[in-house]
């Protein structure tokens, strides 16, 4: 526990305002950050052993009035400390814009994606920011709390398995 | 050169000769030289491989040659869900196979889209295409897939074979 604490004192230290608050359940360690500088934090805590980012979660908050609509949480592993971090940026409905993280780790790319598919956030400078889930004939985002959740949607064609063939 | 029931033997033309309809030769052929298509994309193709296997042995009933190539099988079984992203596939795979084919669609998940209640699952494959035997079961046990087997045989038995085998409407077209 004491790495970690030491982790979050040398990022607030070197990022003073980027980092809003610091939760630790269960020995872990959740930062919630201000969207212009979560790029900073993420490498920050890169830097410092957190060498793997297993995941990253959207969460649609609509009908539990938090600060702001969307939340995105970086789940973060370091293999070297066997430690666990969640970073936690909340997104306002009118401007989704992220910076991305694949330029830190290649498993953002279709993380980022998902969450791209599922809540429409828009992740700025994400090499292929396309739907990974759902057929790309889909309208809207499935997972946001106000898509009737059985509105199914037909596909036409086959190309979302090979793009590189011209739609028919 | 055989010998008749007497013991008396069988002349040249006696041997190895029966009467017989051409189309009753075709509806036996088809009958029992089914060769499936698995089309498996959940734990249903896990009940499936077992009935392919030694224990329930689908070779029983001629359905033994599984093909993974839509121009070499005759016989489609959807095993799992699909979901709309995967409509268009599966309507392809079955517009490759050629006539006469038959689709069977086995668990709840192909058959109704099974608990998958959503935005991503379709809600049964016969909004895509048409469906000889649903076989319901979560998964099915396999001897409700010999029994599907056994349900298509008779009524591949009972359909004329010379000709078209069902008017061609719109129905199961991709949407």
């Amino acid at each position: 526990m004491e790495k970690l604490d030491n982790i979050i004192e040398a990022l607030r230290h070197d990022l003073a305002e980027a980092v809003e608050a610091v939760d630790r359940p269960y020995g872990d360690a959740v930062l919630t950050v201000s969207r212009t500088r979560v790029h900073d934090v993420l490498s920050g805590l890169k830097t410092r052993g957190f060498d793997l980012l297993l995941d990253i979660a959207g969460v649609d908050g609509l009908h539990l009035g938090g600060r702001e609509r969307f939340e995105v949480v970086y789940i973060l592993y370091s293999l070297r400390d066997d430690l666990r971090a969640r970073v936690k940026v909340f997104v306002p409905e009118g401007d989704m814009t992220l910076p991305t993280a694949t330029d830190l780790w290649q498993s953002a790319n279709w993380a980022e994606r998902e969450a791209y598919d599922m809540f429409g956030f828009n992740f700025e400078g994400h090499p292929n920011l396309v739907r990974i889930l759902c057929h790309r004939e889909f309208v809207g985002h499935a997972l946001r709390k106000d898509y009737p959740m059985m509105k199914g949607q037909w596909a036409t064609g086959t190309s979302d398995l090979r793009p590189d063939i011209e739609r028919e | 050169m055989g010998v008749s029931e007497k013991g008396i033997p069988l002349t040249k033309h006696e041997t190895g000769l029966i009467t017989t309809r051409i189309e009753e030769v075709i509806r036996w052929g088809r009958k029992y030289s089914l060769w499936p298509l698995p089309f498996g994309t959940a734990c249903c193709a896990i009940e499936f491989m077992a009935v392919a296997s030694s224990v329930f042995d689908i070779s029983r009933f001629g359905a033994e040659l599984v093909r993974f190539s839509p121009r070499q099988s005759d016989l489609m079984i959807v095993a799992g869900t699909i979901n709309y992203k995967l409509g268009p596939v599966l309507r392809r795979i079955y517009d490759q196979i050629c006539e006469p084919k038959y689709v069977v669609s086995m668990g709840a998940c192909a058959c109704s889209g099974g608990f998958y209640d959503n935005y991503a699952t379709i809600q049964g494959i016969d909004q895509i295409v048409p469906v000889d035997v649903f076989i319901p079961g979560c998964p099915p046990r396999p001897d409700a897939i010999l029994s599907a087997l056994l349900k298509l045989q008779e009524t591949i038995d009972r359909e004329p074979q010379m000709g078209p085998r069902r008017p061609i409407t719109e129905h199961g077209k991709t949407r």
